[in-house]
């Protein structure tokens, strides 16, 4: 196969950060999640200092940086990561055996020596954070009474409140949906990210094409359907009434311009003339629920950086009390996507039919978007519904088998555990998420 | 996999040819891939299908034997193809499938690594996701099961974006010649810590790798080869619970027969509701759903990494 045929989305597929460029700045290990926009102007807040974010602009994603002080105030500087006497190191806590445990230690409040006026004292003196890290080790009275484990435990927590890492990350649907699962999941639907990856593969979504979906998700759906076209075929956001969806996760990906160009939207009136009476109830009910999202999505687009301040699971709330929102600078403007779609391909539509749906409408009865919207699929053509509730799937499916208009109906919910690995320290993470949701899926069939 | 029409765009509203492959729907757990030649016809317990029957029907199309049964025609998929294909080794199912493939960050033109290739369960997935500008190069050590892959991404239809080799990975690694191009690699095999170093120098910068492994202490291996060069270093485990859904009739006030509408399980109620279609009342009725009794326990553990980003 020749290489040379080969040819990747330069923006999509990018390795390195460039002006104007979208990413997701993932700070302390995940426990603060930032969306923000690479311009010149715009800063983080990082602890309780504000940083540009002009030196992330031609890094590769994947780089990590620090708070450090220069001549004109704190600023992020690439650290290059752990070398392999680290590995070693951390490798060695678990050979050594050791007997330790914790019956000396006492939680009195007594072990550190040094206070925060002292710490304040070394950093006006321009002690770095790894300093202070080492001070405080140094200064506790327990520290060498814990076990390796342990005593790795509290250095972490301790150079996430006095030497905060940022690390660099591509705004991919994966770490999109992860970051708004963690962090607001009430704005995805609850949709967890191996749901939406099952969604995709279900309705058969690929380059070329012509994917219907329903999206009251802020656009993470569209998203992702638009990721996988790569600027072939579309992705079609219906609505129900004039008033369309809003879309605003679609500009946290780096899409080019072709790419945008694929994903349109039409409402259902536009895709289909045959209408019936209990449509109209829906589709003012709709128009009451988009105002709300609208005036909500407006808040937060109104600024260049999305914050995502992680609730703290781990014990370090410092970093989410002072970390604010930066103000935003001049918006770099994404290219625009979602056009009307136009009448040709309209008409397409119409001749030809989709050749995927997806419906993604949480609070919405499925049975009563999807006797509209099946009819506008191909034959043969797979589908896939989500829904936080089990019940209205069921009712939904079992209209279909009723009505003869789709076969290969199952009913899945997605079921995904993580584990912690370590020397002799490997289980199931203590978390997880009890519920991913559940999806209709199944094939559109010829009126016989 | 696909039907495309001359502007290379899906479209399932072409319609069935000589030589197309079409999957033949008896039901969701019974269903078979079928390549259409005119001159022959297909058996089963419906009665005889002659698939010059079929020439010129629409895809999703109901078609009937000589003694009146019938079944539907469709257009493969991969998800389609994973439940009909030949099983030469233990595959991958589509749970774990759509979570590799977005969890490795594949889209169009990206250039993904496999091994091995095993029945090609995930191959037909990656080589969809690549595509059409994108490729898959995919190795097994197997000879014979090589050779068989490639049939079947003949078969399928996906060969020219999927290349298959024959090649012990775990012993020589990946070849010189994907050094630094990979965007992402895919990992199945009993030894995958051997294989590490390699996938390493093959990854892009920040390119992710994904070992798919039965038992934790494969994992466990894995992790700690994986720590030299990687970072964001995840486990998972994925399963799919599948529900069955039935019709309650609430205003029968005797239990058992008569009074519960499709009480059967799921697998022999599908057919005559979807067959014969019997009306059913609704306003009496309730839809209630459960957990099928029946489920995989454990497929594999997928472990992600991330290339460190060092340069």
């Amino acid at each position: 196969m020749a290489q040379d045929n080969l040819q990747v989305d330069p923006i999509q597929n990018a390795r390195v950060t460039w002006e104007g460029c979208s990413v997701l700045l993932d700070i302390n290990d995940s426990d603060r999640l930032v969306f923000a926009r690479l311009t010149s102007g715009s800063k983080l807040k990082v602890g309780n200092k504000n940083c540009s974010l002009q030196p992330l602009i031609g890094c590769p994603f994947g780089s990590i940086f620090q708070v450090d002080n220069g001549k004109e105030g704190p600023y992020l500087s690439r650290i290059i990561p752990f070398t392999e006497d680290d590995i070693q190191e951390k490798g060695n806590i678990e050979m050594s055996g050791e007997l330790k445990d914790n019956r000396a230690i006492v939680d009195d409040n007594k072990a550190q020596n040094l206070t925060g006026e002292d710490i304040d004292e070394m950093r006006r003196q321009g002690a770095t954070g790894n300093e202070i890290v080492e001070a405080l080790i140094a200064n506790s009275a327990t520290f060498e009474k814990k076990t390796l484990f342990s005593q790795e435990k509290y250095k972490l927590k301790k150079q996430k409140k006095y030497a905060p890492k940022v690390l660099l990350r591509r705004p991919f649907s994966r770490s999109i949906c992860e970051a708004y699962f963690k962090k607001y999941p009430a704005r995805i639907g609850f949709l967890r990210v191996d749901t939406l990856s099952l969604l995709l593969s279900m309705s058969n979504v690929a380059a070329n094409s012509d994917v219907l979906v329903v999206d009251m998700v802020g656009g993470l759906l569209t998203g992702a359907v638009a990721e996988r076209l790569g600027g072939r075929g579309y992705v079609c956001n219906t609505c129900f009434g004039d008033s369309p969806y809003p879309m605003d996760i679609v500009r946290i990906f780096n899409f080019s311009n072709e790419i945008c160009r694929r994903i349109v939207r039409a409402s259902l009136t536009d895709l289909s003339l045959c209408q019936n009476g209990t449509f109209q109830q829906i589709d003012q009910h709709q128009n009451a629920r988009d105002m709300e999202i609208l005036s909500n999505e407006q808040v937060s687009s109104s600024v260049s950086t999305e914050d995502l301040p992680l609730s703290s699971e781990n014990g370090i709330s410092e970093l989410i009390t002072d970390a604010t929102l930066s103000p935003a600078n001049k918006i770099c403007k994404a290219p625009k996507a979602g056009e009307k779609a136009s009448q040709e391909t309209l008409k397409w539509w119409k001749e030809n039919g989709f050749s995927s749906l997806i419906i993604v409408a949480p609070d919405v009865d499925p049975w009563n978007l999807v006797k509209d919207l099946l009819p506008l699929l191909a034959y043969s053509a797979p589908f896939a519904i989500y829904h936080q509730y089990l019940q209205p799937l069921a009712t939904c499916m079992h209209n279909l088998q009723l009505g003869k208009i789709a076969i290969n109906l199952q009913i899945t919910e997605p079921w995904l555990r993580e584990y912690q690995v370590l020397p002799s320290r490997t289980h199931p993470c203590m978390q997880m998420s009890g519920c991913g949701g559940y999806i209709l899926s199944g094939t559109r069939i010829a009126a016989s | 996999m696909l039907p495309t029409d001359p502007e290379k765009r899906i479209s399932f509203t072409r319609c069935i040819r000589e030589g197309d492959l079409v999957i033949v729907y008896e039901r969701h757990d019974c269903m078979k891939a079928v390549k259409v030649c005119k001159s022959s016809s297909l058996q089963n317990r419906f009665g005889v299908f002659k698939h010059s029957d079929w020439i010129g029907k629409p895809f999703g199309s109901k078609v009937f034997s000589n003694k009146g049964g019938f079944v539907y025609l469709l257009a493969p998929t991969p998800e389609l193809w994973t439940l009909v294909l030949s099983h030469r080794t233990q595959i991958l199912y589509i749970a774990d499938i759509s979570f590799v493939v977005t969890y490795l960050e594949i889209v169009p033109g990206c250039v993904v690594l496999e091994s091995g290739t095993g029945s090609g369960s995930l191959t037909t997935s990656l080589a969809r996701a690549v595509a059409p500008t994108g490729h898959v190069y995919t190795f097994d050590f197997h000879e014979q099961r090589a050779a068989s892959a490639r049939e079947d991404f003949e078969r399928t239809g996906v060969s020219s974006i999927v290349t298959v080799d024959v090649r012990d990975i775990q012993g020589q690694g990946f070849p010189d010649e994907f050094a630094g191009l990979a965007d992402s690699i895919f990992l199945d095999l009993p030894q995958p810590w051997l294989t590490i170093p390699s996938a390493a120098k093959m990854l892009k910068q920040d390119g992710v790798l994904c070992s798919f492994s039965p038992c934790i202490e494969q994992v466990q291996r894995s992790c700690e080869s994986l720590l030299l060069n990687f970072t964001d270093i995840r486990t998972f485990e994925i399963l799919l619970r599948t529900y069955e859904v039935r019709q309650w009739k609430t205003d029968c006030s005797r239990g058992n027969e008569g009074g519960l509408v499709g009480s059967l399980p799921h697998k022999r109620k599908q057919h005559p509701i979807e067959g014969s279609g019997e009306p059913d009342n609704q306003n009496s009725s309730s839809v209630m759903a459960r957990p099928s009794g029946e489920a995989r326990g454990h497929t594999g553990y997928l472990t992600f990494a991330r290339l460190k980003c060092l340069s």
